[in-house]
């Protein structure tokens, strides 16, 4: 890795990566590609986060399914530990709760491959702060 | 068609209703076109059943059962949306017509939590994609460190980690203060029961509180950080280190950051999980190698701190906010929350509560939207009896409290505190002697031991409330009760003592009912004080199923098959087993 420099430099590694990042979902084919984002902070981890993150990482593949599946911290709804998000190119990130094996199978099947919703979606109750 | 499957909307014949959604969708052939979907609690538990429609966002609340018919037949054939479900704004008196303009949305901002469960905590390129650094960048190049500390105190950010002091005031005064060498602390010694925000913090958003500890640093004129964190958060530990390697790497931590001349680096120090070494002395000390007991303020750590030097300690939650307050403007951060309480605060919700987990909330909520809105109420539609706030420091509000906006001042003023945020709601099967027994024993088990009034009196505390849970009290131990929490508050050299009785004043202020039943009538009508309850069979409704009797782990019911079966109460250790097995509600506490 080389050492950002200067404050010009920062923001232009910014405006990569965000453009890196956008690319890297949207790129190669015109549908895009699937992110999946693993809830695995402690809370998920312990309720089978792990298991479910390596799963649905061996199955997209075996099933080929153009998906980057990623961890990303807690998302507070320790009720429904494991939690998975799934973004579908150009369509509103969606989270599933109380993630199985089963659960996850029926997300790469139902939801990833038809766009089809499954039982126990947590519908997003808070706002964030648009950056800047 | 996305139908709530909460308990609240369940409660109201949500499941009927998606039944019929079901059916409505599967007669007019519409199963290719038209989903329909049970989902989580939408928090809107007051105007359930919810349902939402996607991708229009058309949001219709208090939906029956009958009327399926009607959505289906024209939303989803004709797209013309049913005017009379749409929820109305109760302020403008307008319909809405999509939920992204709806208020409720509002109860809940994520600012600390930001990019918690949205970023790779292990990949800096996802955090400075983020925003980050961004902060500390402007501030460190094109900010002197007197502005910057300003633009904190015009925030009016105050400290998350309990005690609400102004954290721009804190920086100022330990920049005043010249020494060859100062230190900038992160305080992540999160001991609270059942509070676990700066853990999540850490665990899902590392970076954001080395940019702040940098910008810290920067203000001050102190050039180490140091982290000191529980040994028992693992995972925190670790993503800590691969963010403060990575940082390293790009050269956001080190000697001459982003050209600007400023060096800082971070080190990070393990405790072993003293809930003391919260309270900043105490912190210090335990760095130092010494023993974790808080000594005399002043001189405060902005005089002489770590190893005798100037030293700034500031909480994991109050850091997180630091960034975005540079990158948003102190204007825009203080036009959030109260007059006295700005921004957001993260609470950890736990107990008798639907929806347990982490929510950030703007200061000024009411404690009745947090628990029945955001947290879905109640588990089993059981009665609210009461919420703790602030953990072991803090005190048990009531029903009539519901409607306090919370922020710092105001939870002191009811008798409880703000602490780190931990939330605990209690419902009727919860005993109010036996929840300040179980806080008690927390502290006494915590108490370092220094001042006598601490570590004798909560303990003689303890002693108290266990004889008034085993049916031994008297109403002169309440009188006791009382007078030594006194005591023991006005005579603590530091925090845990100072705020270790609010539990049992908070009760018996709120609950002094149930403290004299337990003392004049032995009686405890939560259920909860062994002692004091006995199982009993109802002859009526006992149809001699033997279950109880199996289950039973000190066999100590008897009864013929289809006989009424009977407790011998000499043997019975009121495990629950029975009540719980009884499919016929034939075991009762008496």
């Amino acid at each position: 890795m080389t050492k950002i420099k200067s404050l010009a430099d920062l923001k232009k590694m910014k405006s990569d990566l965000q453009s890196k990042i956008s690319l890297r979902e949207k790129s190669e084919n015109p549908e895009g590609k699937v992110v999946i984002r693993v809830g695995m902070g402690t809370s998920g981890i312990a309720s089978g986060a792990k298991e479910i993150m390596e799963f649905l990482m061996e199955e997209t593949e075996k099933r080929n399914v153009d998906a980057i599946v990623t961890q990303t911290g807690d998302m507070g709804y320790s009720y429904a530990e494991p939690t998975v998000e799934v973004k579908l190119p150009d369509q509103d990130p969606v989270v599933f709760g109380d993630v199985d094996k089963k659960k996850a199978d029926n997300i790469i099947e139902k939801y990833i491959k038809n766009g089809e919703l499954l039982d126990g979606i947590i519908p997003q109750n808070y706002e964030t702060i648009d950056k800047k | 068609m996305l139908v709530c499957g909460g308990t609240g909307c369940h409660a109201s014949a949500g499941e009927l209703l998606f039944e019929n959604l079901k059916k409505e969708v599967q007669e007019n052939d519409l199963k290719d076109e038209v989903q329909v979907v049970a989902t989580g609690c939408f928090g809107f538990c007051e105007k359930g059943p919810i349902v939402k429609i996607i991708p229009d966002n058309t949001f219709y609340v208090q939906v029956k059962p009958e009327d399926a018919k009607e959505l289906v037949s024209e939303h989803a054939i004709k797209g013309r949306k049913v005017k009379r479900l749409l929820y109305t704004d109760p302020v403008k008196k307008e319909q809405i017509q999509d939920s992204k303009h709806m208020g409720f949305y509002k109860k809940q901002l994520r600012i600390a939590l930001r990019n918690c469960g949205m970023i790779d905590p292990e990949n800096i390129d996802e955090y400075l994609a983020a925003d980050g650094y961004e902060a500390m960048g402007r501030v460190l190049l094109e900010m002197k460190p007197e502005d910057a500390i300003q633009e904190v105190l015009d925030a009016g950010l105050r400290g998350r980690g309990g005690g609400g002091f102004p954290t721009g005031l804190k920086w100022q005064i330990a920049s005043k203060n010249h020494a060859d060498q100062k230190y900038v602390v992160c305080n992540a010694d999160e001991g609270d029961p059942g509070a676990f925000m700066d853990r999540s913090i850490l665990e899902g958003d590392p970076h954001t509180v080395l940019e702040a500890m940098v910008i810290n640093g920067f203000c001050i004129n102190a050039t180490k950080g140091l982290i000191y964190i529980r040994a028992e958060y693992p995972l925190a530990i670790k993503r800590l280190k691969i963010a403060i390697d990575q940082a390293r790497e790009y050269g956001l931590l080190g000697k001459d950051i982003l050209g600007s001349g400023f060096d800082f680096d971070v080190e990070i120090r393990y405790g072993a999980g003293a809930f003391v070494c919260g309270e900043e002395t105490a912190l210090i000390h335990s760095m130092e190698g010494e023993r974790c007991e808080p000594t005399f303020k002043p001189p405060f750590p902005a005089q002489s701190g770590y190893l005798g030097k100037p030293t700034n300690v500031n909480n994991v939650e109050t850091y997180a906010n630091i960034p975005v307050i540079f990158n948003k403007g102190a204007k825009w951060f203080a036009s959030i929350g109260t007059e006295k309480s700005k921004g957001t605060k993260v609470f950890a919700l736990a107990g008798k509560i639907n929806n347990v987990g982490l929510i950030e909330v703007p200061m000024g909520i009411t404690l009745r939207e947090v628990i029945f809105e955001i947290g879905g109420g109640i588990q089993g539609g059981k009665k609210f009896k009461a919420v703790q706030t602030g953990g072991p420091s803090g005190g048990c509000l009531t029903d009539e409290h519901l409607d306090t906006p919370i922020d710092f001042d105001n939870l002191l003023a009811v008798g409880s505190m703000m602490g780190s945020g931990g939330m605990i709601v209690m419902d009727e099967d919860d005993c109010m002697v036996a929840v300040s027994q179980f806080y008690l024993e927390f502290t006494v088990e915590e108490s370092c031991g220094k001042c006598s009034p601490c570590r004798i009196g909560n303990k003689r505390l303890y002693e108290l409330l266990g004889k008034i849970t085993k049916g031994q009290g008297t109403e002169d131990d309440l009188d006791n009760l009382r007078n030594l929490s006194d005591v023991i508050k006005d005579s603590s050299l530091c925090g845990l003592g100072q705020t270790s009785p609010n539990p049992v004043l908070s009760t018996l202020d709120n609950f002094y009912e149930e403290y004299l039943a337990h003392v004049n009538e032995q009686k405890c009508f939560a259920g909860q004080c062994k002692e004091l309850i006995r199982y009993e069979i109802i002859p009526e409704n006992c149809v001699g199923c033997t279950v109880c009797a199996r289950n039973c782990p000190v066999n100590c019911i008897s009864g013929e098959r289809k006989q009424v079966h009977t407790i011998d109460q000499s043997l019975c250790i009121k495990c629950n087993a029975c009540m719980e097995k009884c499919k016929f509600n034939a075991v009762t506490i008496i």
